[in-house]
């Protein structure tokens, strides 16, 4: 089984949400996603200062076999990227809640963090 | 039951399986307003040989006039061996292979057509190809949308100097698109794009600025100044190109500064025949910062498990097998059999044999206009033309054509047909297959018909 930090928020659609307790959050892929997708080899990011609806693609990631889009989890907007994925998009293979971050988003409602997935539900939802 | 055969029986024993009462209601859930009721003008069926007959006359229609028309579909000379090989069995199908990588061979000549695309044009990559130059402009404005992501607009900029068909061709894949095509006019004393007319446009968001070389009446752009303006301007530069004029002038990746984005333009003139309009096949090249949005295949060089070098198809995870309805163009396929023509063709001739036969296409027309000069004939525009020029005859130019067609010189397009007020001009092209002899026939021609 894959790696589910017990401290982090998901989605159904594999990304991962961590509270930077100032508004603000990380976003990223799964464990389990990039073992799905393979080899990264381009990110493609938002733009800072973009509104995202939550559940709107916001990104692509792009492995050798498949090219998957990002949905933003919650609604807000993008205010930094992680600009190390331009050369190096296998960061997040080898450290996918690390390095691998995609992007960091300011909430419209900073409570709306609670309806997202717990490692525990998510595990589940991974399993089916 | 075999899957190909249609008999009566067979169609009831199908139709009774799928509970349906007759062919006609499987397509009930098609409404009935946009459906074709009937096809007027449509001649009851012939026969083979009749059909034979009919076409032949046509074809005959065209065999042995002069022909000087251009307006973006040129005749050159294709040596024997190009369509010779073209049509030998390995490479004798329309289409990229499905198994790709199984063919190496086919994958190999959409390599070295890619080659030389982006050593004709100056540009990093080229994609497999395209259906045709004015689909490909379409597609090159799509990706520049794409691409620049920072201008909001989606306006690209397109001068009317651009061929009318690839604006028209351009308007309707784009115009759905939220993308506006802003018309960009003409100097009418030099034919090009007028420069007071883009500096309106400095410091408004333009996505992109088409820049055609040559242009539709033949005169060349000041491409440099163009690209630099746009550069400044934070907008992406498309060129559309006569491949066949890049065998001697600037490439496109080499203008102004940092050269264009993205090139597109008909491939017609290396090696495919005219054949009444097609089939042609589109370029598309662009710099290696834009290949992700380019749509279509792209062949690379890749090394097997056992370090043996191959060919594979490259970048495909954003094609339509894998993408699906996301992917960056409905381009499913491309023109593979005229692309091999076009690459026996440039291999025939290399960049030397290109480059005469681009100079000597140059040189007739300019012999054309001198001769034209000295029965009172002037070019209509000041501007520098490559192998096409627009001469006006001070009198209706349809009439003109009529009579020199009767005398079997096809003497040019009637620029009347694009722009009511260029009806006494037309324009007029000697490539390399024009002898001295054919351009003194053209202005006798011409004289007696004015």
């Amino acid at each position: 089984m894959s790696n589910i930090p017990s401290e982090l928020k998901y989605t159904k659609s594999h990304e991962w949400i961590s509270d930077n307790e100032n508004g603000t959050v990380t976003v990223g892929i799964t464990d389990h996603a990039q073992e799905l997708l393979g080899d990264l080899v381009f990110v493609e990011q938002p733009e800072v200062g973009k509104e995202l609806e939550a559940e709107e693609a916001c990104a692509v990631v792009e492995s050798v076999k498949a090219a998957s889009d990002i949905y933003a989890p919650l609604a807000g907007e993008v205010v930094e990227v992680n600009e190390k994925l331009e050369d190096e998009p296998e960061l997040i293979n080898s450290d996918p809640y690390g390095e691998g971050w995609l992007f960091k988003m300011k909430l419209a409602d900073p409570d709306s963090l609670e309806s997202l997935l717990s490692a525990d539900d998510y595990a589940a939802e991974a399993d089916q | 039951m075999p899957f190909i055969p249609h008999t009566p029986e067979e169609i009831e024993q199908m139709l009774a399986t799928i509970g349906a009462d007759d062919i006609e209601t499987l397509f009930d859930e098609i409404p009935a307003n946009i459906r074709c009721q009937s096809l007027d003008g449509i001649p009851p069926a012939a026969s083979e040989m009749e059909i034979a007959r009919e076409v032949q006359a046509m074809a005959d229609r065209d065999a042995g006039a002069l022909n000087f028309i251009g307006a973006g579909a040129y005749e050159h000379h294709i040596p024997a061996a190009v369509w010779q090989l073209t049509t030998r069995g390995e490479f004798y199908t329309a289409y990229t292979p499905y198994q790709a990588e199984a063919s190496q061979g086919t994958l190999q000549l959409i390599y070295e057509y890619q080659t030389m695309m982006t050593g004709l044009t100056g540009m990093d990559v080229s994609n497999a190809s395209l259906y045709d130059g004015a689909s490909a402009l379409g597609e090159a404005i799509l990706m520049a949308v794409r691409v620049h992501r920072k201008s909001k607009s989606r306006k690209i900029l397109v001068p009317a100097s651009l061929h009318p068909n690839y604006r028209k061709a351009a308007e309707t894949i784009v115009k759905h698109q939220g993308i506006e095509l802003v018309e960009l006019p003409i100097d009418p004393q030099t034919g090009r794009i007028d420069p007071t007319a883009l500096e309106q446009y400095s410091g408004e968001d333009i996505t992109a600025l088409a820049i055609p070389q040559p242009n539709f009446y033949g005169v060349l752009e000041e491409a440099d100044e163009l690209t630099a303006w746009a550069e400044q301007n934070n907008t992406l530069v498309i060129g559309v190109v006569n491949p066949f004029a890049l065998g001697l002038l600037k490439p496109p990746g080499e203008w102004g500064e940092n050269g264009a984005d993205v090139v597109c333009g008909d491939g017609q003139p290396l090696g495919a025949p005219l054949s009444s309009g097609g089939p042609y096949y589109g370029i598309l090249c662009c710099k290696q910062a834009h290949v992700r949005q380019m749509p279509g295949r792209i062949v690379g060089r890749a090394v097997d498990a056992d370090g043996k070098k191959g060919f594979v198809l490259t970048l495909q995870a954003r094609e339509q097998h894998i993408r699906r309805s996301k992917a960056t163009s409905n381009i499913c396929t491309n023109q593979g059999l005229v692309v091999t023509a076009s690459t026996i063709h440039m291999a025939l001739l290399g960049p030397v044999g290109l480059r005469n036969a681009a100079a000597l296409s140059m040189a007739n027309t300019r012999k054309l206009v001198e001769k034209a000069a000295a029965i009172g004939i002037a070019p209509r525009f000041s501007g520098e033309y490559f192998h096409e020029v627009a001469l006006q005859l001070g009198q209706p130019a349809a009439g003109v054509l009529e009579r020199m067609a009767a005398n079997n010189v096809l003497g040019g397009y009637d620029l009347g047909q694009v722009n009511p007020s260029m009806a006494d001009s037309i324009l007029v092209c000697a490539t390399e297959t024009k002898t001295d002899a054919d351009i003194d026939r053209f202005i006798d021609t011409l004289q007696a018909a004015l």
